[in-house]
C-alpha cells in the first residue's frame, strides 16, 4: 500500500476517534435528560410533539410495551412508504412522471427502509419520485435509525436500573434521538455536502448538450411501442444519434446526509455514493465516510458514561476498532494488487504518482483504491451499506472482507444503536464463556447473566446466520434464484450469498450484478430483513427487561473485570469464532474458490 | 391496541413533517442561497447561457482528437446521466476480459505507434458510469495521439494537461485527476 494511502486511512481513523468522544458524551446527556444545549432550546417543540400525540413522557414502559410501541410505529412507517410508492404517479413532486412501483418491489423497499437496511432493488433516478424519496425514504432513514438508538438506550437502562420492571419510554427515546442527534448532524452534513457539489433542488432533470455527438444502438420499436425482434428472437436495433445528455437531479443532499449518519445507506441515485452528484469530491467522500461510523463509534462513549464507567465503553470501542483496522489492511491491499487477468493483457495496474493503479473496475478515479477499499470496509462494518464503488467488481479477497463483516452480525461498529446492542450481546456471551472457564456465575456490569439472558442471546446470535445460509441455500436450489445471477462460477454464488448476508444483517449493500428486482428476491430478501431486524430487537428488549428487574451484585473477587484489554481480546475472539465457525464453509465456496481461480490465471 | 396506534400515527405524521418536509426544505433554501451553482448540478454554460454539461458529470468521447474518459457501463449508451450504473463484472468474468480487450484494441488502432503500457483506469468501467476524471497517467498515454491529430506539439498538449491536473484535495484526500470534459473544451479552444 502507498504511503499516501496509509496517511489517508490514519487521518480518517484519528478524526473518527477524536469526534466520537464529545458526541458520545453529548448523546449521554440527551438520553439522561441533562442540559445539553439543543435539548433545552427546543424543549418546547419536544413537549408539543408529546402533547399532540397524547404521550406522557414520564410514563415508563415494560419491555413488552416498549417492543409493541416500536413495532407498531415501524409498521405504520412501512405502510406509509409502501403507499407512497404505489401512488407516486398521481402524487405531486414527480417532475419526471415516474410510474407507480410494482407491489413486490414496493414491499421490498418499504421493509428495507423501515428496518434500517436500505437494500435497494431499484435504481433511484429511474424509479423514485422526489416526493417518495423525501416523504417516504428520508423519513424512514431518520426514524429507523432513531428506533435502533432507542433500543440501545433501553438495553443500557437494563444494566443501570435495579429491581424495576420498566426500561424507559419508547416515544421519548425516539423523539430525542431524532430531534437532538440525527436532525442537527444531518443539517450540518447536508449543507457541507452541497458546498462540495451534491445537488439539492426540486427542479426536473436538466438536459445539456454534448461536446461530441454520440451514436448508439437502440431497440427498434413498432407502432405500439413494443420492441421488434428478428426471426431468431433477437431484438432488432437501429443506430441512433444524440447530442444531448440528461442529468438526473433532485433533493439529494438532505437525504444523503441522513443516509450516512443513520447507517441507512440507501442511495438517492442508482450507484449510490459512486455518483458524482451524490459524492462529488474526495472531501465529500471523507465526510460521508466519517458520517458512516461517527454515531456508532460515539455510542460506545455514551454507553460508558451511562453505565458510570467510561472504560466499559473504551473496551468495546477498542475491540471494534482493532477488527476494523485489521480488515482494512486486508481489503485495501487486495484491491491494490489488481487483477492478474488484466496484467496478462499488458495493462499497467501499478500505483504511482500518476495513477491509483490496482483493480479499478467499478471504481471512481477521484477515490482511487484506498478510498474505495476503506469505504467498503466502513460501510459493511457499520450496517450502512452505501457504496462508492461496485463491490461486485472487487477482487475475491477484497469482496470477501465486506461480506464477512456483515456476517459477523454487524457488530464491528454496526448500525446506529443496533451495532452496539449486538456487541453488548456478544459481551454477555463472552462473560458467560469466561464464567464457564473459571467456574463462577457470569456477571456483566453488576448484573448476573442467567439462563434467560443466555437463551435470548442465543436467539440473537443464531437468527441472522439461519436467515443468511438458509436463504442462500433456497435461492440456489431454485431456477428462479439462479436466473438473476450475472457473473458465472464461484462469483455468481458470492452474489447470492452477499445478498442474503446483506439483507439478513440489515446492511443493504449489494453485489449489484444480481438482478434482485424480481418478485422472488423482493419477497425473500424482504422477509430476511424483517426477520433479522425484529427477531433481534425483541430479544434484546427482553434482556433489557430481565436485567432491569434484577438487583445489582457488587464487584467481587470472582467477577471477571470487563474494562481490561484482556476482555477486549476475549470479546474479539467471541465475535470472530462465532462468525468464522458459521460462515467459513460458505465463504470457501465463493470468494476462496474464486481467489484460487484468479491467481491460477497466468 | 389503540393506546399504541394513536401515538404511533400522530408521531409518524409529526416526524414526517419535521424530517420529510421542513428539513429538506430548509436544506434546499440554504443550498439555493449560498451554493446555488452546486445545488443545481454545477452546470457549464456557453456564452449564450445554454447548458453544455456539468463539471461533475463526464461525457462520452470516442473521437481520437479528444482525450477519452473512463469506459462507461450505462445503458443504452455510455455516460447516460439519467441511469447511472457500473458493469458489475467480477474479476474472473470472461466478459470483463473481453470488454477490456476490445478497449485495448480501440486505443491501439487509434494510435498504432504508442507502445506504452495502458493505464488501468483507461480500460476499466467506472463505478457510476459517469466518472468525469481520468488519472494523469491515462492522460499522458493519450497526449501524442491528440497532439498529432490536432497538429499541435506534444509539449503544448502536455502543458495543458499539467495545467488542468487537479492535485489531491488539500494535498491529502483522494487521487490526482484530470476532468476530461473540461480538458477537451480547452483543446477545442486552442484548435
Amino acid at each position: 500500500m502507498t504511503a499516501q494511502g496509509f496517511l489517508q486511512i490514519t487521518i480518517y481513523l484519528a478524526t473518527l476517534l477524536v469526534l466520537a468522544k464529545p458526541l458520545g458524551s453529548y448523546m449521554a446527556r440527551v438520553y439522561q435528560d441533562e442540559s445539553a444545549g439543543l435539548n433545552r432550546w427546543f424543549a418546547g417543540m419536544e413537549k408539543l410533539i408529546y402533547r399532540l400525540s397524547g404521550i406522557k413522557p414520564e410514563q415508563e414502559m415494560h419491555w413488552t410495551q416498549y417492543a409493541i410501541a416500536l413495532m407498531v410505529f415501524n409498521l405504520l412507517g412501512l405502510l406509509a412508504v409502501y403507499g407512497l410508492q404505489r401512488f407516486q404517479d398521481i402524487l405531486p413532486l414527480n417532475p419526471q412522471g415516474l410510474a407507480a412501483i410494482s407491489p413486490d418491489s414496493a414491499f421490498n423497499t418499504a421493509v428495507s427502509f423501515a428496518t434500517n437496511t436500505n437494500w435497494q432493488g431499484y435504481g433511484g433516478e429511474t424509479t423514485m419520485s422526489y416526493l417518495t424519496q423525501m416523504l417516504g425514504l428520508s423519513v424512514q432513514n431518520f426514524v429507523s435509525a432513531a428506533s435502533g438508538m432507542a433500543v440501545l438506550v433501553a438495553l443500557i437502562r437494563g444494566f443501570i436500573r435495579r429491581n424495576t420492571n420498566s426500561i424507559g419510554n419508547f416515544w421519548v427515546d425516539l423523539t430525542r434521538s431524532t430531534l437532538y442527534i440525527l436532525l442537527p448532524l444531518s443539517l450540518l452534513l447536508a449543507v457541507a455536502l452541497v458546498g462540495q457539489g451534491v445537488v439539492q433542488t426540486f427542479k426536473p432533470y436538466q438536459t445539456v448538450s454534448l461536446q461530441e455527438t454520440l451514436s448508439y444502438q437502440s431497440p427498434k420499436l413498432d407502432k405500439d411501442g413494443k420492441a421488434l425482434t428478428d426471426a431468431a428472437g433477437k431484438p432488432i436495433t437501429e443506430s441512433v444519434e444524440t447530442n444531448q445528455q440528461t442529468l438526473a437531479l433532485g433533493p439529494a443532499a438532505s437525504q444523503i446526509a441522513i443516509k450516512q449518519l443513520g447507517t441507512n445507506g440507501g442511495g438517492f441515485f442508482s450507484v449510490n455514493s459512486a455518483h458524482p452528484y451524490e459524492n462529488p469530491t474526495p472531501l465529500s467522500n471523507f465526510l460521508e465516510m466519517l458520517a458512516i461510523l461517527l454515531i456508532p463509534a460515539a455510542l460506545c462513549f455514551t454507553f460508558g458514561v451511562m453505565v458510570g464507567d467510561a472504560r466499559q465503553g473504551w473496551v468495546i470501542l477498542a475491540a471494534m476498532t482493532l477488527v476494523f483496522v485489521a480488515l482494512v489492511f486486508v481489503a485495501v491491499p487486495a484491491e491494490q494488487n489488481g487483477n492478474p487477468a488484466l496484467t496478462a493483457l499488458g495493462i499497467d495496474q501499478i500505483a504511482s504518482d500518476q495513477q491509483a493503479g490496482g483493480n479499478m473496475e467499478g471504481k471512481e478515479t477521484r477515490f482511487g483504491i484506498v478510498n474505495s477499499g476503506l469505504w467498503a470496509v466502513a460501510t459493511t462494518a457499520a450496517s450502512n451499506g452505501s457504496v462508492n464503488s461496485m463491490h461486485d467488481s472487487f477482487t475475491p479477497i477484497g469482496g470477501m472482507v465486506p461480506m464477512f463483516l456483515m456476517q459477523l452480525g454487524e457488530v464491528i461498529f454496526g448500525g446506529v444503536g443496533s451495532g452496539l446492542y449486538g456487541m453488548i450481546v456478544f459481551a454477555i456471551v463472552a462473560v458467560f464463556i469466561a464464567g464457564l472457564m473459571i467456574g463462577r456465575t457470569p456477571e456483566y456490569l453488576g448484573k448476573k447473566i442467567e439462563a434467560y439472558e443466555m437463551k435470548m442471546a442465543a436467539v440473537i446470535i443464531l437468527v441472522p446466520p439461519l436467515v443468511v445460509l438458509g436463504g442462500t441455500a433456497v435461492a440456489l436450489m431454485l431456477d428462479v434464484g439462479k436466473a438473476s445471477v450475472l457473473n458465472p462460477g464461484a462469483h455468481g454464488f458470492s452474489e447470492v450469498l452477499y445478498a442474503f448476508s446483506s439483507a439478513g444483517n440489515n446492511n443493504g449493500s449489494a453485489f449489484g450484478g444480481l438482478s434482485a428486482n424480481v418478485p422472488f428476491y423482493n419477497l425473500m430478501l424482504g422477509m430476511a430483513m424483517l426477520f433479522s431486524r425484529y427477531w433481534l430487537i425483541v430479544p434484546v428488549l427482553a434482556i433489557a427487561g430481565s436485567l432491569a428487574a434484577k438487583k445489582t451484585v457488587p464487584f467481587g473477587a470472582g467477577t471477571l473485570p470487563t474494562h481490561t484489554p484482556l476482555f477486549a481480546v476475549l470479546l474479539i475472539i467471541t465475535v470472530l469464532m462465532v462468525g468464522a465457525l458459521t460462515f467459513v464453509p460458505a465463504l470457501a465456496l465463493g470468494p476462496v474458490v474464486e481467489y484460487l481461480q484468479m491467481i491460477g490465471v497466468k | 391496541m389503540s393506546t399504541y396506534l394513536k401515538p404511533a400515527f400522530i408521531m409518524l405524521l409529526l416526524l414526517t413533517l419535521l424530517t420529510g418536509v421542513i428539513y429538506p426544505a430548509l436544506v434546499t433554501a440554504i443550498a439555493q442561497v449560498f451554493f446555488a451553482d452546486q445545488a443545481n448540478g454545477s452546470l457549464l454554460k456557453d456564452q449564450q447561457g445554454h447548458p453544455i454539461g456539468s463539471s461533475l458529470v463526464g461525457q462520452s468521447f470516442s473521437d481520437p482528437k479528444y482525450f477519452w474518459g473512463r469506459p462507461s457501463a450505462t445503458g443504452p449508451y455510455p455516460y447516460n446521466a439519467a441511469a447511472s450504473s457500473g458493469s458489475n463484472f467480477g474479476p474472473t468474468n470472461p466478459a470483463l476480459v473481453a470488454a477490456v480487450t476490445a478497449r485495448i484494441q480501440a486505443l491501439k488502432s487509434s494510435d498504432p505507434s504508442n507502445k506504452a503500457a495502458i493505464p488501468v483506469d483507461l480500460v476499466t468501467a467506472s463505478g457510476s458510469g459517469l466518472d468525469p476524471h481520468i488519472s494523469p497517467a491515462a492522460a499522458e498515454y493519450q497526449i501524442d495521439r491528440v497532439a498529432k491529430i490536432r497538429q499541435l506539439s506534444s509539449q503544448q498538449v502536455r502543458d495543458l494537461v499539467v495545467n488542468m491536473t487537479q492535485a489531491r484535495q488539500w494535498h491529502v484526500f483522494g487521487e490526482p485527476k484530470i476532468n476530461v470534459l473540461l480538458l477537451n473544451k480547452e483543446l477545442d479552444e486552442i484548435r
